[in-house]
């Protein structure tokens, strides 16, 4: 599998993972302070990140920047 | 009076920023619009963030979190911190590319050649500008709605000035703040354009992202500490620590079609033009899940907390809830004062992308559209540029004051609802070349008239979900239903389908659009 394709397939999860069914009515307290739904949501947070980094990195695209600039060439 | 006068001392190095900036004006209109396309990445994020962060991050999010609890966070920063950073990486890199390559500096200018139509920018203009006027409002009234709350009386102590202001019970009036706020804005984007905004905003997201953690902290700490701030809601609210009975699943789930909004915003599409190059834009697709948590997590908890308190604001007053908070558990009027600019920063970050684009359209969109480039000199145009923001300044700010008595929230969430309502054009203008000129004008017509109905639908402003009947968890509060459908749900379908159906009825766009805006450069973004 391509790196881009493992990389949209990651963004799909996340779009699943967002939806925390399993978290509806848990009203746990993490650490003594922090709610569970949150401290999970701001971990999706970290991972969205991650996910653009890995994006950032394998499916940037290279030719853009030329193309953009390049007046010379409608190619 | 102190925290008046740090507020003070804060909007002076504002305009001291400003007045800095203006030195580095290079005296072009290019340089007033688009800042010569040379903002590098570090300012980029920072203009960005601080454009899609408004008094609804600050202060809606603590209100928001007072009545519905944690689930808030979830609901829209997790959502926008993954949606927006893939329209940065999917769309506003084309949009920058094609913008640099063909001279663009407003949206309009773009949608006009790839849809083969001059008059479709008529009538996305109105549109456009309808659907930023409250945005504005938004950040003008919610700067006027700290401010009170922070300089008003509260239990056992006075207002800040019982003379002065004795009509509005001692507190700083709305309009007072509205207008000072705007005109600190005007004078940082008059001298030296969204260079001057960019750099301001750079500022200002530093300021009001160190606002929230130092708000967070003195908080927690007044609240006898994190455990004990959170224990008492357990106590005296533990539906706040979950989202059972406050934000249903539906509702959930059909919200992320708000954070699709930023794929339209006019004033963001402005600032991608400003990109240097398009490495400028990894920083921020990488960092913008990450601000959004440092800002909203702190936010959120001590929305919550106000809960357990309890604090007492009734449920209509919520976007009050971070300035009373801030005023009844902090002592100190300095830091009152460091905390209330902070919270303007947040808002005057987003006013100026937002004065400064509306500007920008007038100028080239209306004016120079129907005249002519030629007609113009340089100098002209830039001044042309200055006067209209002049006048969108002060139209907006009469309008706030006749605009008082709706809370800021709903307004917003119909404000964003239109522009992402709107997203299929502007993904179909970058990747689906059979999209024609007749398919995204049915899709305006179709969306707006969706939008109106479901806006008239809601008493023109409040917060509404469709199909409540339908889910058994509304019974029991049918007034207040928590789960349904997000209308902007079903205006993005309306958008979408009219779209693509009128599109594939039509004749595509010619040959020579098509070789414009798909070169073999821009297929398969993101390439391998």
């Amino acid at each position: 599998m391509k790196p881009t394709h493992t990389i949209w397939l990651l963004v799909a999860l996340l779009f699943i993972l967002h939806q925390d069914f399993w978290l509806w009515s848990d009203r746990t307290l993490v650490f003594g302070f922090m709610p569970v739904g949150l401290l999970y949501h701001a971990g999706f947070s970290v991972a969205a990140a991650l996910v653009w980094l890995l994006a950032v990195k394998f499916a940037w695209p290279k030719t853009i920047e030329d193309w953009a600039t390049d007046e010379k060439r409608d190619e | 009076m102190t925290p008046v006068l740090v507020v003070g001392i804060y909007l002076l190095l504002l305009l001291g920023l400003g007045v800095l900036c203006s030195r580095f004006f290079r005296g072009t209109s290019a340089d007033f619009f688009v800042a010569s396309r040379s903002i590098g990445p570090f300012v980029l994020l920072m203009s960005v963030f601080g454009t899609t962060m408004t008094a609804f991050a600050l202060v809606g999010s603590t209100g928001k979190a007072y009545v519905a609890g944690i689930g808030t966070y979830g609901l829209m920063a997790s959502w926008s911190g993954l949606i927006h950073s893939a329209i940065f990486f999917l769309v506003g890199i084309k949009l920058w590319a094609l913008g640099k390559r063909y001279g663009y500096m407003t949206q309009c200018q773009f949608f006009r050649d790839r849809f083969e139509s001059s008059n479709l920018g008529y009538v996305l203009f109105p549109m456009l500008v309808a659907l930023v006027v409250p945005y504005l409002l938004i950040g003008i009234m919610g700067a006027g709605a700290v401010l009170e709350g922070v300089t008003g009386a509260k239990g056992a102590k006075p207002a800040a000035f019982p003379e002065l202001f004795a009509s509005n019970n001692g507190a700083v009036p709305p309009w007072l703040t509205g207008l000072v706020i705007s005109l600190v804005v005007l004078a940082y984007v008059f001298l030296a354009g969204v260079r001057g905004a960019a750099w301001a905003n750079t500022f200002q997201t530093l300021v009001f992202m160190a606002t929230g953690i130092v708000a967070f902290a003195l908080i927690a700490d007044a609240l006898g500490g994190l455990k004990a701030a959170s224990q008492a809601v357990e106590t005296n609210a533990p539906q706040h620590l979950a989202r059972e009975g406050k934000i249903g699943r539906w509702h959930f789930f059909s919200y992320l079609f708000i954070p699709l909004s930023v794929g339209m915003f006019p004033h963001l599409f402005q600032n991608w033009l400003t990109a240097r190059s398009a490495k400028s834009f990894r920083l921020t697709v990488v960092a913008h899940p990450l601000f959004i948590m440092i800002v909203w997590v702190p936010c959120v908890l001590i929305g919550i907390w106000a809960a357990g308190i309890p604090l007492g604001v009734p449920v209509e007053k919520q976007n009050v809830v971070l300035g009373v908070m801030v005023r009844k558990l902090l002592d100190n009027p300095w830091l009152t004062g460091l905390l209330t600019a902070g919270i303007l920063a947040a808002i005057m970050s987003s006013l100026d992308s937002q004065f400064m684009c509306i500007g920008t359209m007038f100028t080239k969109d209306i004016v120079v559209h129907a005249v002519g480039e030629k007609r113009f000199t340089d100098k002209q145009l830039l001044w042309l540029g200055r006067g209209f923001v002049i006048a969108i300044v002060a139209v907006t700010y009469t309008i706030s004051l006749f605009a008082e008595g709706k809370g800021i929230f709903p307004l917003a969430v119909w404000c964003f609802s239109g522009f992402g309502a709107l997203f299929p054009i502007v993904l179909a203008a970058v990747y689906w070349r059979r999209a024609t000129k007749a398919g995204v004008y049915a899709a305006l017509v179709v969306t707006a008239g969706v939008w109106f109905y479901f806006f008239r639908a809601s008493g023109y402003g409040g917060e509404y979900l469709l199909l409540t009947d339908l889910f058994a968890e509304n019974k029991a509060h049918p007034d207040h239903p928590t789960e349904g459908i997000m209308p902007v749900a079903v205006m993005f379908a309306a958008c979408a389908a009219t779209l693509v159906v009128v599109s594939l009825m039509t004749r595509p766009p010619s040959e020579q659009t098509i070789h414009k805006f798909f070169p073999r450069a821009l297929e398969g973004v993101p390439t391998n």
